[in-house]
């Protein structure tokens, strides 16, 4: 059993108890534990269950690359899934369970799969669940996900903020560990704007623990000595609990700070997401201490030796009273030596080095521990917690020597320099046969835009793995990144270590070398993954030789740690089965962010009413307050109807329709795009955006136009009107507006750059009112002295004048067949000109009407409506629109495009009118199918609806379509199959595709 | 807003926008410029002038001028007689626009947790002028003093610019760097 000791602990409060739940069991701790130090201390080795076998696990190691110890932490809203154990700090009330079991942690039905494991190895999957074809959705899929998986996802909203925070800096500095401390103290002097983050809440990284001595002080003295020195620097900017998550490219880089994770509900945001921009960034995160590949590795009370330590040194954690340490380097020496100082027994220290002669191992033996070479461990005996340890012959097949009586288990297996951010922008890496590990290669760096490298690895993330050797490091990565962003380091003064000699380490990937396969399956190499020595020789025997494709075979380090401890044993067990080098089989991809982050932070502000912005025009209110139903049109809302009270909202429609017929509508068209065109070649530039002439237009009239693409296809259109001898104001579509307009400067900008051309995007400057109906010019002359009768202001011109005293532009123009004057009035005054308008209106019945009447009304004169009739693969002359494309001009944009052959085709599918034989209303979107059958063997379609409603003025359904040579086949009966349950498919006959007025007699009034 | 918040935000309406696009090196828009608003023309990312009048860069051939509401129709007019028969463009966006004032020591911080751009003191100091992103939308931005920055947006995102801006300077939420 794990126990808190009486004395010691360097990061405790013991002055301040904290309570806390587990499992709903109630836990005691201090302030500066982490919820994995209080249930150690508490004698809580059993943490949760593996992913597929569901294997009692514990913990392993004490930070961010802790594989086992995940919870579902908080409760409700504040809960969130696959929480570190190691990294939660330890708060009053805080609430953690354990995951992946049922019905209990203790108790859990799901580690039948551990007995079956021989029959579930690598590949399992893929291999046994072929068929049949529906068994998957229904059977194999749900049971497999049930017993296999992590933490439940939270099914509230949360209740927590989140936010972003820009900053730009000259160095930033990942790890606040004396190297990254060291690089900061050479930066921040030159006064240089410098960021360091460190993702722990302590600084100092494990230096304290190690027992470094750096200036003749012990480690902590210098730390803190460094950090006030760095507070006193203005230009340097020092934050814990801040994790540098990710390098992107052109030295932009993600932090992630969990300002609030330790205090739940205090009003600040719970984490905030910084967005910096570093002209160089200094990887000082340290290195991972690796496991080592012996069977039984896994049962809880077997602990990296490193973690082992930090336990017992920062929280005063017992691991059990007798721990049996295994290594094949020294440094687990100094876990050994700091348990029998702390009062603890070591019965053995197993050293799978043929000799085990370095000083620390003096030292232990001078301690009176047992230090025997070229020793190893047979097996873990234990189910729930470690019992025992079966030693061996490092060099044998793993004949039990002798069993030794444990309650814990220390292992070290070398070191893994953290070299995640070095490598998420292309840093490469070099293997270092002595250290047995990948350190970054300073000559193939993550390159900036000029060529650079701009990241620079220090300290033990360099490889330099004793203490002196991290601070020089440190200092010359600092003078470096200075030298890049044009500052002088000067003369340094470099912090002295101590010298820390000692006996080179071996390499070991299986304990022992001549490991059974029944012992191989029990040696776990990804820990949350369930990935063990066999499977990965297993994917290399099934020819699985890139480390890629055994990643995805096997899964090993894709879990939540993403292979922290499990990468490099991996692909050193797939290098021996493939007789191969480790450089060469090589690392998989080191991707951001390094440990996982909140989706809350990723999100930032953007929840809520500040999900996305909404766009108002100056009548919005209003609409708001009348009743208005939304239409969401780009980023605009556009009322969709009026219903009054009691009304349902196809009635409202019905009835806006008729109204705007029989009387006058009001229509708030004020997100129409409107783009000025000015400057001398002007109409020569609008003359290319559209199909038609522009530029021959009249001052004071209005003309209709298409816009195509490149590629002939139709994509926007609107009515232009010319102001003034070099001026054209150009409308589009509402969602068309930025689109049409960066159209238009990337024509500008990138190929007729010579032209004299300005654009300037007016659209919000002017609300604008469509006044439509046979009463529309009465209503207005109330308001104006302007004279707008049909000789004064013919169709499709337009004038200025004053309305309802608003200095207004009234255009002729009409997308609804009746009478219509859309008038432009500047946007502050907008509201106020409508509910003149509403007001005067009373007396001819006057009612606003949404952007279904509108489409009703274009519909029923056959008008197109962009992304209706169109979607990006129909060209103006498939909508019989090519009387608006120019035979005159040499050139437009799309014309060519327009001539190749499939635009040309006889059998294109073409726009017609479609009435239904039995008056009703075609399905949107709803095909009409021919003889024979495609390619695919489906049914050959040769037409679709486009558009598609009731008609109030007809009395029955009305509809668009594009059908397979449409206009030649005037009065053929189609078939529409329904897709909705109704068996019989509906009949519509081709029609023409207005409806209503044909000769247009009603607008030309 | 509570008093310690990072930083106050308000909404203010008597400013008159004009955008004006021509050759910035000539010299008959150099003295329209001056006849304007009294100010020489700005260079790159610059804003020159006071409360009432001012003229900002906002790209290699477009100028900003700032005047009083009262005043637009007449600089306009100024403007585009002065520059007639030459290759220009000259349009009142006054109704386009918002403008917010963010008074208060923290104003660097709340503009910086929405915009990409360098809000140090070294970087962005008085009479310069960024026009960037604000979270999901276009805004220009400069300060004229120590503790307050002017903010302009489209109009038509006006709320969603005021709910960011304060939910941006809630007091919790200081950074405490800028």
């Amino acid at each position: 059993m794990s126990a808190r000791l009486s004395k010691g602990g360097r990061l405790l409060d013991r002055s301040r108890a904290v309570e806390f739940t587990f499992n709903d069991l109630r836990f005691r701790g201090f302030a500066g534990d982490t919820l994995a130090s209080a249930l150690l201390a508490s004698g809580q080795t059993l943490l949760g269950r593996s992913f597929k076998y569901h294997r009692p696990r514990g913990v392993i190691a004490s930070g961010a690359e802790e594989p086992n110890a995940l919870v579902g932490l908080g409760r409700g809203a504040r809960f969130e899934p696959n929480q570190r154990a190691t990294t939660t700090e330890l708060f009053d009330g805080l609430e953690a369970e354990s995951q992946n079991h049922w019905p209990s942690l203790e108790f859990d039905i799901g580690v039948v799969n551990n007995k079956l494991a021989r029959f579930l190895p690598a590949g399992f999957y893929y291999k046994t669940f072929m068929a049949p074809r529906a068994a998957w959705k229904h059977l194999f899929e749900p049971v497999i996900r049930r017993s296999a998986g992590l933490g439940r996802a939270p099914s509230s909203r949360d209740a927590d903020s989140y936010e972003h925070f820009h900053l730009h800096v000259e160095v930033l500095i990942a790890g606040g560990g004396i190297a990254g401390l060291q690089a900061a103290l050479v930066a921040g002097r030159t006064g240089a704007r410098v960021l360091l983050v460190e993702q722990t809440a302590h600084w100092g990284g494990r230096a304290p623990v190690d027992g470094a001595v750096i200036d003749g002080q012990p480690a902590d003295d210098w730390i803190s000595n460094a950090v006030q020195a760095l507070e006193k620097m203005e230009n340097v900017t020092l934050r814990t609990r801040c994790m540098l998550s990710g390098v992107y490219d052109h030295g932009f880089a993600l932090a992630y700070e969990r300002v609030a994770d330790h205090a739940p509900g205090d009003a600040r945001p719970r984490h905030r997401l910084w967005k910096i921009r570093a002209r160089r960034i200094i990887t000082a995160t340290g290195a991972l201490e690796r496991p080592l590949a012996f069977a039984g590795n896994d049962v809880p009370g077997v602990m990296l030796a490193s973690a082992l330590r930090d336990y017992l040194v920062n929280w005063a954690v017992s691991p059990g009273d007798r721990t049996v340490v295994v290594t094949n380097n020294d440094s687990a020496y100094l876990s050994a030596i700091a348990l029998k100082e702390a009062g603890l027994e070591v019965p053995v220290i197993l050293d799978a080095r043929a000799e085990a002669t370095g000083p620390l191992a003096e030292r232990a033996r001078e301690l009176g521990i047992r230090v025997l070479a070229g020793r190893g461990i047979a097996a873990v005996r234990g189910g729930k917690r470690v019992r025992a340890v079966e030693t061996c012959l490092q060099a044998g097949e793993g004949a039990v020597l002798e069993t030794i009586a444990c309650e814990a288990v220390a292992m070290s297996g070398g070191w893994s320099p953290v070299v995640h951010l070095w490598s998420h922008c292309g840093g490469k890496l070099d293997w270092d046969e002595a250290q047995a590990h990948f350190r970054p290669d300073p000559a193939r760096p993550p390159l900036d835009h000029n060529g650079e490298g701009f990241v620079i690895a220090v300290g033990n993330a360099d490889g330099a793995m004793t203490t002196g050797a991290a601070l020089e490091s440190a200092v010359a990565g600092a003078r470096a990144a200075l030298k890049a962003v044009g500052k002088a380091a000067g003369r340094v003064a470099v912090a002295k270590a101590a010298a820390e000699p000692a006996q080179p380490m071996q390499p070991v990937w299986l304990m022992p070398e001549g490991a059974s396969d029944a012992r191989r399956m029990k040696m776990w190499l990804d820990f949350q993954n369930d990935v063990k020595v066999s499977d990965v020789q297993l994917a290399a025997r099934e020819g699985y030789e890139s480390v890629e494709h055994t990643k995805r075979y096997t899964t090993i380090g894709m879990a939540t740690d993403q292979g922290k401890l499990s990468n490099i044993n991996g692909l050193a067990v797939l290098a021996r089965e493939l007789n191969n080098d480790i450089p060469k089989v090589g690392t998989t991809t080191f991707r951001p962010p390094y440990t996982p982050i909140s989706m809350g932070s990723i999100a930032g502000e953007a929840r809520g009413e500040l999900f996305q912005p909404v766009r108002k025009t100056p009548m919005h209110g209003w609409h708001e307050a009348h009743g208005a139903t939304w239409e969401p049109v780009g980023q605009w809302r556009r009322p969709y109807a009026y219903p009054r009270t009691g009304e349902s909202v196809s009635d409202a429609v019905s009835r806006e329709v008729r109204n705007a017929r029989e009387a006058v509508g009001l229509l708030d068209a004020s997100t129409l795009g409107k783009i000025l065109v000015k400057g001398p070649d002007a109409g020569r530039f609008v003359d290319m955006l559209y199909t038609n002439m522009m530029s021959t237009l009249p001052v004071g009239r209005c003309r209709y136009g298409l816009m195509c693409d490149e590629n002939g296809f139709l994509m926007d259109d609107g009515v232009v009107a010319r102001l003034d001898e070099d001026s054209w104001l150009c409308h589009t579509t509402t969602g068309g507006a930025e689109r049409i307009h960066g159209w238009m400067e990337d024509w500008l900008q990138c190929e007729w750059w010579d032209w004299k051309v300005y654009t300037a995007n007016l659209t919000e400057q002017f609300a604008q009112v469509a006044v439509v109906g046979p009463k529309a010019r009465k209503l207005l002359e109330t308001l104006t002295d302007m004279d707008l009768s049909a000789e004064a202001l013919p169709f499709m011109h337009w004038a200025d004048g004053e309305i309802a005293g608003v200095r207004a532009r009234v255009f002729r123009i009409s997308f609804s067949g009746e009478l219509s004057y859309e008038i432009a009035v500047p946007g502050g005054q907008g509201l106020a000109f409508w509910e003149a308008l509403v007001k005067a209106g009373d007396a001819f019945g006057a009612m606003p009407y949404g952007t279904e009447a509108l489409h009703v009304l274009r519909a029923e004169k056959g008008f197109i409506m962009i992304g209706d009739e169109t979607d990006g693969t129909v060209i103006p002359q498939d909508l019989g629109l090519g009387w608006a494309i120019s035979k005159k001009k040499d050139d437009f944009l799309g014309k060519r495009a327009q001539q190749r052959a499939d635009m040309v085709r006889p059998d294109r599918w073409r726009l017609v009118g479609l009435e239904t034989l039995d008056g009703g209303v075609l399905p949107d979107g709803a095909y009409a199918v021919g003889e024979g059958r495609n390619d695919h063997g489906q049914r050959r379609t040769i037409g679709r609806v486009t558009s598609s409603y009731r008609s109030p003025t007809l009395g029955r359904g009305i509809a668009l379509g594009l059908v397979e040579r449409g206009p030649e086949r005037m009065g053929e009966v189609l078939e529409f199959p329904m897709i909705d349950g109704r068996r019989r498919a509906m009949q519509a006959c081709i029609v023409d595709p207005v409806f209503y007025d044909k000769d247009g007699e009603k607008q030309n009034v | 807003m509570s008093d310690a918040a990072l930083a106050r935000i308000s909404r203010e309406t008597g400013r008159a926008m004009i955008t004006l696009r021509g050759d910035l090196a000539s010299r008959p828009l150099a003295s329209a410029v001056k006849r304007a608003v009294g100010q020489p023309v700005p260079g790159p990312r610059a804003i020159l002038g006071d409360d009432d009048r001012a003229v900002a860069w906002m790209s290699p051939d477009e100028l900003l001028i700032l005047c009083p509401r009262g005043e637009a129709a007449g600089v306009s007019a100024g403007l585009s007689k002065a520059l007639q028969g030459s290759f220009h463009l000259v349009a009142d966006v006054s109704d386009a626009r918002a403008v917010f004032r963010i008074r208060g020591r923290g104003w660097r911080e709340v503009l910086a947790k929405l915009t990409p751009a360098d809000l140090s003191p070294a970087a962005f100091g008085e009479g310069e002028l960024r026009r960037t992103r604000l979270a999901q939308v276009a805004a220009a931005f400069w300060t004229g003093g120590r503790d307050e920055a002017t903010l302009v947006c489209f109009a038509s995102v006006a709320d969603y610019v005021q709910a960011l801006l304060e939910n941006a300077a809630r007091p919790e939420s200081a950074v405490g760097v800028l």
